[in-house]
C-alpha cells in the first residue's frame, strides 16, 4: 500500500508542476516596450535564454516587443498552446487575466506583481482571492511578488533578475529571489549547473516545500537547494522536508539563525532551547544538510550533484606538498570524517610508484617524486582500496601555474619553452580527468581543491575539472566541509536502512 | 497555565516510561527518614519534596552525603522546618547517594514552532555557559537518540573518564526514548527537566532529579 501512495504522489507532483517548468508555450502578460520594466525584462530573458516553446505576449497598447507581436487581449490568442502565463500586470488586472488564460487552457501562473501579502490588509485580501481563484481555475499559482523561474530541460528562463545558469542537476527554491541569483551566479562561476530554480515570492499557494517535493521526484534534479527564513508551521515543514530528504539530498540555508530565540523559560531545558538549536536538531533528524553560509550551501549541493555518496568516513588526502596536507588533515579532524591510517598492502603498493622519501602516511605526500604517470597511478591504487571511502586531492595546477610564468615571460616560445609549457598544461588536464574517471570507476568521491580554482580559473587543471562537470574547490577546508556533508547524509541513510 | 509535579511524582511518571531513577522513598517524619536511610544503606541524600517546590537547590532544600541515621534525622527535621505554607503538602525524599562525576542534562521542551522536542546535553552548573546540547523532534527513534549523543561537542565526556567507566550509551538512549514516550503518552506534559542525569562510576545514567511541568 505504501508503494501505491508513494507512486500516486510522485505522479501528482511531477504532473502538477509540468505546465510551470516544462510548458509547451509561455505568455508574458503585461509585456512592455520599456527596457526598464519587468514586462520587458521577462520577455527579453525568456527569448535570450533560448526557450524552444512558443512565446506570446499581451499588453494594452498592442504593437511589438522584441519582435513578438503583442495581443491586446488574451482572448485573441490561440487555444491550447500556452501552459504558463508569466504575469507582469498590476494586481488589479490579474483576476480577469487569469480567468481569460484559463479559458485558453493555461494551467500555471507565475505572478510577479506586487501589492499582495506584502502590502498590508488590503493586499492580503487580494492574495487570498488570488489563491481561491487559482484553485477554482485548477491553475498552479507561483508567487505573487516572485522574481521568476528557470528550467534547464526546457531552456526556460522566465525571470527578471540573475544570470542564465548552465544546465545541471541542482534544483533551487528560495524564499528570497536574490538568493536564487546568488546560487545562479555560483553556478555560472563554477560551471556546476542548475536543473530548476524558482523564487517563491509570497508563496501564497505554492511554498518552498512544494517545489522541493517536486524536485525530489524530478528526473532532471539530483539535489535540492533551498533558502528559507520564516517558517509558518514548523511541524508540517519538517514532515515535508523529511519526505524530500528520503528521496534526494536536500541542502538548506536558513536565515534568522542567530535571532534571539531563547525565551524566558522556567525549565533548564527550555533555557537551552534556542530556535537555532531546535532547527539544527530537526535538520539532523530528518537527513537535511544544513549549511552555515551561502557558498557552503552551494558547494554542498554542487558536491551532491556531481560526486557519488561515500560509503564510509575513511578519507585519504593526496598532496604534492606537505603543508597543504597538514592543514587538510586538521580540517578533517574537525568533522565526522576519518583520516584513515593506510593499510600495509596499500603502503607497499604505493612504494612501487614513489621514491623512498614519500610520507608513507596519510596525508599521502608525493614529495615531488612524481614522474609522468605517478599521480593517476597512485590515485587509482588509493581509490580502489576497500579501506578507503573518499579522496581529497591537492596540488592540481601547480605545474601549469609555473608554466604560466614561462608562457607570459620574455623568452617564450624559444629555448624549448613552448614544449615544456605544453607538457605541464597537458599533465594538469590529465590529472583532473583522471580524478573524475577514477571517481566514476570506483564509485567513490574524489574532490579536487586548489586556490587556482578562483585565482586562475583558466589554469588547465581547474579548467579540466570544470570540463569534467565537477566542482574544483577553492580551498581544501571547503572540500572537506562539502565531503563531511555528503558523509553525514550517507550515514543518515545507512543508519535508517534507506538505500 | 501550567503546574509542576513533585520530584517524586515526576520521577514516577518518567520511570513508568523507562527512565532510570534511584530507588528512593518519600516519608513524612525525620524518624521515618532515618529508618528508610538505614534500610537503603549510606550515604544518602535528603530533599524536601512537594508539588509546588521547583527550585530546591536555590532554596537550600537538598542535603547531600548524609552518612548515618543521626545525620539523616537532623537534616530531615531541618528540611521539614523550612517548608512554607505556599509549599502545600510536603515530605522528605530519601535516596541513595549516586556516586559519579559526570552530569548530563536531558528533558522535553515544547517549541513554539516545531512542537515537542527532546534534549540531551552536558549538565552541571556550567550547562548554560557550555551550551553543548542536541535537540530532536518527538517522535524519536533509538537511531535518532544515538545521533544526538554523536552531536555533542564534548563527546570525550562519554568515554572512559577519570577512572570512571564509559557512559553506557544504550542506557542514555533509553532515557531519551523514554522522555519522548512520556510526551506521546501524555499531551498535557509541557516540559521535563532531568537535571542532572548523573552518570555513575559504572557508566550508568540515573535521573537523580526530575521536574515535570503539565498544562493545568
Amino acid at each position: 500500500m505504501t508503494d501505491l501512495v508513494a507512486t500516486s504522489s510522485t505522479t501528482s507532483a511531477v504532473q502538477r508542476f509540468q505546465p510551470m517548468f516544462d510548458p509547451r508555450g509561455v505568455l508574458v502578460a503585461g509585456a512592455s516596450s520599456h527596457p526598464g520594466k519587468f514586462g520587458f525584462v521577462a520577455l527579453h530573458n525568456l527569448l535570450a535564454g533560448g526557450y524552444e516553446g512558443k512565446v506570446f505576449a499581451t499588453n494594452r497598447e498592442g504593437g511589438e516587443v522584441l519582435g513578438i507581436p503583442c495581443a491586446t487581449s488574451v482572448d485573441d490568442l490561440p487555444d491550447g498552446e500556452i501552459d504558463l502565463v508569466f504575469v507582469c500586470t498590476p494586481a488589479s488586472a490579474n483576476p480577469g487575466l487569469l480567468r481569460q488564460c484559463a479559458a485558453k487552457g493555461v494551467r500555471a501562473a507565475f505572478v510577479t506583481s506586487a501589492g499582495y501579502g506584502e502590502a498590508g490588509e488590503e493586499g492580503l485580501a487580494a492574495q487570498r482571492d488570488l489563491v481561491a481563484l487559482a484553485d477554482e481555475l485548477g491553475m498552479v499559482l507561483a508567487g505573487p511578488n516572485g522574481q521568476g523561474l528557470v528550467s534547464s530541460p526546457s531552456s526556460l528562463c522566465a525571470q527578471i533578475v540573475a544570470p542564465i545558469p548552465p544546465p545541471g542537476r541542482i534544483g533551487v527554491a528560495s524564499q528570497s529571489g536574490n538568493f536564487v541569483s546568488s546560487f545562479m551566479n555560483y553556478a555560472v562561476q563554477t560551471g556546476v549547473g542548475i536543473s530548476r530554480a524558482v523564487s517563491a515570492g509570497n508563496a501564497a499557494a505554492t511554498g518552498v516545500a512544494d517545489y522541493l517535493d517536486f524536485y525530489a521526484d524530478d528526473p532532471a534534479t539530483a539535489v535540492g537547494l533551498a533558502y528559507v527564513e520564516g517558517i509558518a508551521d514548523g511541524r508540517a515543514f519538517a514532515e515535508r522536508v523529511r519526505s524530500v530528504a528520503e528521496r534526494r539530498p536536500l541542502v538548506l540555508l536558513k536565515g534568522g539563525a542567530s535571532s534571539e530565540g531563547q525565551r524566558a523559560a522556567a525549565s533548564h531545558t527550555g533555557s537551552l532551547a534556542s530556535d537555532d538549536a531546535v532547527f539544527d536538531g530537526m535538520c539532523r533528524q530528518h537527513g537535511i544538510t544544513r549549511a552555515a553560509t551561502v557558498e557552503e550551501a552551494f558547494e554542498a549541493a554542487a558536491t551532491f550533484a556531481t560526486q557519488p555518496l561515500p560509503r564510509g568516513p575513511r578519507t585519504v588526502v593526496m598532496t604534492t606538498a606537505g603543508g597543504w596536507g597538514v592543514v587538510t588533515a586538521d580540517a578533517i579532524a574537525r568533522t565526522s570524517l576519518e583520516l584513515v591510517a593506510l593499510p600495509e598492502d596499500l603502503l607497499a603498493a604505493i612504494d612501487e610508484h614513489l621514491p623512498p622519501r614519500w610520507s608513507r602516511n596519510n596525508p599521502v605526500d608525493l614529495a615531488g617524486g612524481e614522474t609522468r604517470d605517478t599521480i593517476p597511478a597512485v590515485m587509482s591504487l588509493i581509490a580502489e582500496h576497500p579501506a578507503v571511502d573518499a579522496i581529497v586531492y591537492l596540488g592540481l595546477g601547480i605545474q601549469s601555474n609555473q608554466a604560466r610564468l614561462m608562457r607570459e615571460g620574455p623568452y617564450f616560445p624559444d629555448h624549448g619553452l613552448d614544449r615544456i609549457v605544453a607538457y605541464h598544461e597537458r599533465q594538469d588536464a590529465r590529472f583532473a580527468e583522471a580524478a573524475a574517471e577514477i571517481s566514476e570507476r570506483t564509485d567513490k568521491p574524489i574532490l579536487t581543491a586548489t586556490e587556482l580554482a578562483v585565482a586562475d580559473p583558466g589554469n588547465p587543471g581547474p579548467a579540466a575539472v570544470r570540463t569534467s562537470g565537477r566542482l574544483c574547490y577553492a580551498s581544501s577546508n571547503r572540500a572537506v566541509t562539502a565531503l563531511d556533508h555528503l558523509w553525514r547524509h550517507a550515514r543518515w541513510r545507512q543508519r535508517r536502512g534507506l538505500g | 497555565m501550567s503546574r509542576t509535579l513533585s520530584e517524586a511524582d515526576s520521577k514516577a511518571l518518567l520511570a513508568a516510561h523507562g527512565v532510570p531513577v534511584p530507588d528512593e522513598r518519600v516519608v513524612e517524619s525525620a524518624e521515618d527518614a532515618a529508618a528508610a536511610a538505614t534500610e537503603m544503606g549510606f550515604p544518602v541524600v535528603a530533599k524536601l519534596c512537594g508539588d509546588a517546590i521547583a527550585h530546591k537547590t536555590e532554596r537550600g532544600l537538598v542535603r547531600l552525603r548524609l552518612a548515618d541515621a543521626e545525620a539523616v534525622r537532623s537534616a530531615a527535621s531541618e528540611l521539614l522546618a523550612q517548608a512554607t505554607p505556599d509549599d502545600g503538602d510536603v515530605g522528605v525524599l530519601v535516596a541513595p547517594m549516586v556516586q559519579g562525576n559526570r552530569e548530563l542534562i536531558a528533558g522535553l521542551h515544547l517549541d513554539p514552532q516545531f512542537g515537542m522536542t527532546v534534549m540531551v546535553g552536558v549538565g552541571g552548573i556550567l550547562a548554560e555557559a557550555v551550551h553543548d546540547v542536541a535537540f530532536r523532534l518527538v517522535p524519536l527513534t533509538r537511531v535518532d537518540a544515538e545521533d544526538m549523543l554523536d552531536d555533542l561537542a564534548t563527546s570525550a565526556l562519554l568515554g572512559a573518564f577519570r577512572g570512571e567507566a564509559a557512559v553506557q550509551r544504550d542506557k542514555v538512549v533509553d532515557v531519551l526514548v523514554g522522555l519522548a514516550a512520556v510526551a506521546e503518552a501524555d499531551p498535557s506534559v509541557v516540559a521535563v527537566d532531568v537535571n542532572p542525569l548523573l552518570v555513575g562510576a559504572d557508566g550508568v545514567p540515573v535521573a537523580v532529579d526530575a521536574l515535570v511541568e503539565v498544562a493545568s
